[in-house]
């Protein structure tokens, strides 16, 4: 396999991996935070500000390594 | 699907394509795309206060992921991004405030749109013609293979005003080896950030399709190297904003989730995507951008105007 295949490869399989991650957080978020948030909104918004930066953050940083670990281990096996 | 914080309907398809589609554009480009964003949220009927604060909350999400993917293929230099920190947030505080002293004023929507509008559609054009005339000169180069390879290796066509930056003598001067500058003036990259600022402050948003060619062209910053530094310091400037609209209520996090699925997707994608572009291939995709920003403010006027 040449360099661009197997580069495309890798990021086709990273981008479906973090995909996964991104989609399963969104749902477990969805299901289990709106009611506290949206309390939380109306009451604390201090608090509400904190909350909504760190959510943000644990997506992007929380998942992108999970996922870059899950990636390593898929090219071990590879 | 219904997003209580806000009160809106909004469909979660259409979030994930717009962050999508934002998120390939902030990646490759070093840009928020709040120019996007937000006609396309308040065209799907969210509060003008939520489309501002959700925006930004989206922004600091998708910059992180693509800001990581830079990272990794070196397109950071870390020194720059934070002097250039210092300058965005005094001058989009500068922004915020003169903003309001000049609403007292008449007529201050249309001025500071149209000063906009002029100097948008002036990157814009000068950013086409100066890559056009790069990929002419690049091709002179690209016959000689030890340059053929190496994609990173810029060459911008007008470079007079990044040497007039770089010769500034204010002292004190920095070096910054990342970017390849033996020696700059502090001063010069405080102020292409504070301007940069001001942007933001006047017209919301990142105000990333000013800086980035102000890096490239005023400080002489590598077109990759401009494109993650931005994305890096959009990170600390878009998050600040979030908080202070998060604190005012006017930040509807679920709405930034949903559209962080997808933006994290297209950030990831479009950050890789810049290691197969030449810097002034990067720079010719680029110039439509702050075109369509000119005709977004110039379509607020006219419809300001009318109502």
């Amino acid at each position: 396999m040449n360099v661009t295949k197997r580069t495309l490869l890798n990021l086709i399989i990273e981008v479906a991996i973090y995909g996964a991650l991104v989609s399963v957080y969104l749902v477990l978020v969805l299901h289990f935070l709106v009611d506290w948030l949206k309390g939380l909104s109306a009451k604390d918004p201090a608090v509400y500000a904190w909350v909504a930066i760190l959510l943000m953050i644990a997506q992007a940083v929380g998942l992108e390594r999970l996922a870059s670990s899950l990636v390593q281990v898929t090219r071990r096996r590879r | 699907m219904f997003f209580p914080i806000s009160g809106v309907h909004l469909d979660p398809i259409y979030l994930i394509l717009i962050g999508f589609v934002i998120g390939i554009l902030g990646g490759f480009f070093g840009v928020g795309g709040s120019f996007l964003t937000a006609p396309a949220l308040f065209a799907a009927g969210l509060p003008m206060n939520y489309v501002v604060g959700t925006d930004l909350a989206h922004i600091v999400g998708k910059s992180i992921v693509a800001a990581r993917t830079h990272r990794v293929l070196g397109n950071i230099d870390l020194k720059l991004a934070a002097i250039m920190v210092i300058g965005t947030i005094v001058g989009s505080e500068t922004g915020v405030q003169a903003i309001e002293v000049l609403k007292k004023g008449a007529h201050v929507e249309s001025v500071v749109g149209t000063v906009s509008i002029v100097v948008f559609t002036g990157i814009a054009i000068f950013c086409a013609s100066e890559s056009w005339m790069a990929l002419r000169l690049s091709q002179r180069t690209d016959q000689q293979p030890e340059l053929a390879h190496n994609r990173k290796q810029d060459v911008t066509a007008i470079d007079a005003l990044a040497k007039a930056f770089q010769r500034l003598k204010l002292p004190p001067r920095v070096s910054l080896p990342h970017s390849g500058i033996e020696s700059i003036s502090f001063w010069a990259i405080l102020f292409v950030s504070f301007i940069g600022g001001i942007f933001s402050g006047f017209l919301g948003g990142g105000a990333g399709y000013i800086r980035m060619p102000s890096m490239v062209y005023l400080l002489g910053i590598p077109t990759h190297i401009a494109v993650g530094t931005d994305l890096f310091e959009i990170i600390i400037s878009a998050s600040y904003g979030t908080v202070r609209h998060a604190m005012n209520g006017n930040v509807d996090i679920l709405i930034a989730l949903v559209m962080q699925t997808g933006a994290a997707l297209g950030a990831r994608i479009g950050a890789n995507l810049t290691q197969y572009f030449t810097g002034p291939r990067i720079r010719l995709a680029f110039a439509p951008l702050p075109l369509l920003g000119a005709i977004v403010i110039a379509q607020r006027l006219f419809t300001d105007h009318h109502s």
